[in-house]
């Protein structure tokens, strides 16, 4: 038993949304065979309380995924652009809301 | 859901000097100041490691955890209990895949931690290794095992590993219903015929030391449980979680008017969160049999043999199912290349 | 609880409601005995959430089929204090689960004419059973559509999954007919529009599984002589262990409540 291997079942990542409004959230992964057993399999494990009304499945390796070594130059250069957010801005009060 | 104190940082293998001391201290730091560390951060191999190891063998417990239980859904002696029973063992299963899809986000393959498992390489909770002789075994793990289940499962959605975190606060809140589950079926049994409470006691006496033994040996002989803490994999220590569990489980023993296995048992007056007679303190057990636990460990508890051999052959059994699946998948792809 | 078996006034729809129940709870109870030994971590689950919908649904048949007959039994005493003679199932829900094939094909089996079968029952002019029907609809759905996807992959997998699929089909087709049979006590009940008659399903029975081993490679078998006993109590010697590891706490303590 011990030699012997059990081939890789492709991975898979489950995106749910819990009710219609919301965006589909990352909720976990599995593995299956093919995207229908991976469908069947995400309702049955992911979904028994209600959790859901609809689900994607998407193939763990079609997920492309930003370095987090690169954090700095994709992420930090943004933080200094504070005129991009409406607070920056000043409007006389007698204005009232804008 | 079931994790013992039984995994040890791996501090064999020196972190690499190139990886320097300055990306180790900048873990730490991200540690300690309780971020959150992902799947592709930089992390210390034998952190790594340890992850891997304490979050398999967590997966593996509620695999083999399921037998057990598994004993008795086809014997559950009403219709409620035969539905509640099959959806907690279940729970178990599923509870097994989140976290098996935490560790593989270390980098193993669930395949390769599963092979480890049906090789008799990897360990998982002692608990189970432990036969379920009567319907009240339902009733006992529920309320025992559950039990103290949650006091170590509980701190865990705050490890520092995020995937493991997250697929704790999933377990956990999925959980909640099992120990009750369990402790109703025991209060059912302590309100039947005499025959039923004694079934009951029974039960309680088999399961009451063993459930100690789950949160691992004592604080003393536990070498590694400082790098964990360190980590904060771990947020208190096994004699802390096993004394919260003593606490809280001596009122509710009472409740059912049966009696704890443990001559020893006795109060101790000082800070602590048990209350007896208005007074607070601490409920104090017996001394626990750590060579039954080391051997339950080591492969020669009662059922040892018996757990591993059935998933064997379920796996050994389902071989062929599996490549069908891999068959059916691989042929439709190849259509679908040539359409 | 009761010491011995219980006695049960089989009035047409304490009857039908049985024969309903009973289905479900035996086909659950087999599913049931997957936990902890499936091919696949996740199938037990699927496998697991299929019992959990059919012990559901008997549940349901039972305590209306407590309420009809108005005699003191409720769903306990239905499944735990009769014996095999007085259950009321077809032999098909009963049928050993063997490989994870032959649970398949059974499941697919049933479920074809299940899902049909409670879709029509929504119709029923009876409020209780409509209302079973609506809830039963939906679940049959889900499992045909899994069970289908196993046994098309199934047949149309490795040349040993293909052979042990059709053997499966093979066993298991003699215990098909049974399900669109239609007694006098059913019949009554179907005249005055409280169920449906099951026979004029057949068509979108055949054509369901037809196309389903179709696209599985699977072929029909060809005779047509069919086993049939169940309704009246006439099983397979299978019920009776099955009971028997069911019934064991129960039977062993009597009168104790759980």
């Amino acid at each position: 038993m011990s030699d012997v291997k059990t081939p890789n079942t492709p991975l898979w990542e489950v995106f749910i949304r819990s009710r219609n409004g919301l965006a589909h959230k990352h909720v976990g992964s599995l593995h299956a065979a093919d995207s229908t057993l991976a469908l069947q399999a995400a309702r049955d494990l992911y979904t028994r309380r209600g959790e859901g009304l609809s689900l994607w499945i998407v193939p763990s390796n079609a997920i492309t995924a930003s370095d987090p070594a690169d954090k700095g130059m994709m992420f930090e250069p943004t933080v200094s652009k504070a005129y991009r957010h409406p607070t920056f801005y000043d409007v006389p009060d007698e204005v009232g809301h804008m | 859901m079931y994790t013992q104190g039984l995994s040890n940082p791996d501090t064999a293998a020196p972190a690499k000097a190139a990886e320097g001391a300055g990306l180790a201290a900048r873990f730490q730091e991200r540690v300690d100041a309780e971020e959150r560390i992902e799947a592709n951060d930089w992390m210390p191999d034998a952190y790594r490691r340890t992850l891997t190891r304490q979050i398999s063998q967590h997966a593996h417990s509620e695999i083999i955890g399921m037998l057990p239980e598994g004993n008795w859904v086809t014997r559950a002696p009403t219709l409620r209990r035969k539905a509640t029973l099959l959806a907690k063992v279940q729970d178990e299963a599923g509870h097994g895949l989140y976290l098996y899809a935490a560790a593989e986000t270390l980098g193993r393959s669930r395949e390769e931690m599963f092979d480890d498992l049906l090789s008799g390489k990897a360990k998982y909770s002692s608990i189970f290794n432990y036969p379920t002789l009567t319907w009240a075994d339902m009733g006992a793990i529920g309320w025992l095992v559950d039990g103290a289940a949650i006091m170590n499962q509980i701190p865990l959605c705050r490890c520092s590993y995020g995937p493991y975190a997250r697929a704790m606060i999933r377990v956990c809140k999925e959980e909640s219903f099992h120990q009750r589950q369990g402790y109703e079926i025991m209060v059912a049994l302590c309100r039947g015929t005499p025959e039923q409470k004694a079934m009951a006691q029974d039960a309680l006496n088999r399961w009451y030391w063993p459930c100690l033994m789950m949160f691992g040996p004592p604080d003393g002989d536990s070498t590694h449980s400082d790098q964990s803490t360190r980590w904060k994999i771990k947020r208190f220590s096994n004699d802390e979680l096993r004394q919260k569990f003593l606490d809280a489980l001596v009122p509710q023993t009472e409740f059912l008017g049966l009696t704890l296995p443990d001559a020893d048992l006795r109060f101790e007056l000082g800070e602590g969160d048990a209350t007896k007679d208005g007074a607070r303190g601490h409920w104090r057990h017996g001394s626990i049999n750590w060579d039954e636990f080391r051997q339950v460990l080591a492969g020669n508890g009662p059922c040892n043999r018996e757990r591993i051999a059935a998933r064997r052959r379920a796996h050994k059994e389902g071989a062929w199912v599996r490549e069908a699946a891999a068959a059916y998948a691989a042929k439709q792809a190849k259509q679908k290349l040539a359409a | 609880m009761a010491t011995t078996s219980i006695q049960v006034n089989e009035t047409p729809l304490v009857l039908y409601l049985l024969r309903r129940a009973d289905d479900a709870l035996i086909l659950g109870h087999r599913l049931s005995e997957w936990i902890g030994l499936g091919p696949i971590l996740e199938e037990e689950m699927a496998l697991g959430n299929i019992g959990l919908d059919l012990i559901g649904q008997a549940r349901s048949l039972y305590a209306y089929a407590a309420e009809a007959e108005a005699a003191g039994n409720d769903e306990d005493t239905f499944a735990y204090l009769r014996d095999a003679p007085q259950y009321r199932n077809l032999l098909l829900a009963e049928q050993p689960n063997g490989d994870f094939g032959q649970t398949m094909v059974r499941q697919l089996f049933y479920s074809a004419f299940a899902d049909p079968y409670w879709r029509a029952m929504t119709a029923s002019g009876d409020a209780t059973l409509a209302a079973v029907a609506a809830k039963s609809e939906k679940e049959s759905a889900y499992h045909l559509r899994h069970s289908s996807e196993w046994v098309i992959r199934l047949g149309d997998g490795t040349q040993e999954s293909h052979a042990r699929v059709q053997e499966a089909v093979d066993v298991l087709w003699p215990y098909t007919g049974e399900m669109f049979e239609c007694d006098a006590a059913e019949r009554t009940l179907a005249d005055g529009r409280t169920v449906i008659d099951p026979a004029p399903l057949r068509d979108a029975w055949d054509g369901t599984i037809g196309a389903v081993l179709s696209r599985a490679t699977l072929t029909l078998p060809q005779n047509g002589w069919m086993q049939s006993g169940g309704r009246t109590g006439r099983h397979s010697e299978h019920l009776g262990h099955l009971l028997s590891t069911m019934q064991h706490v129960q039977r062993t303590y009597p009168g104790a409540a759980w």
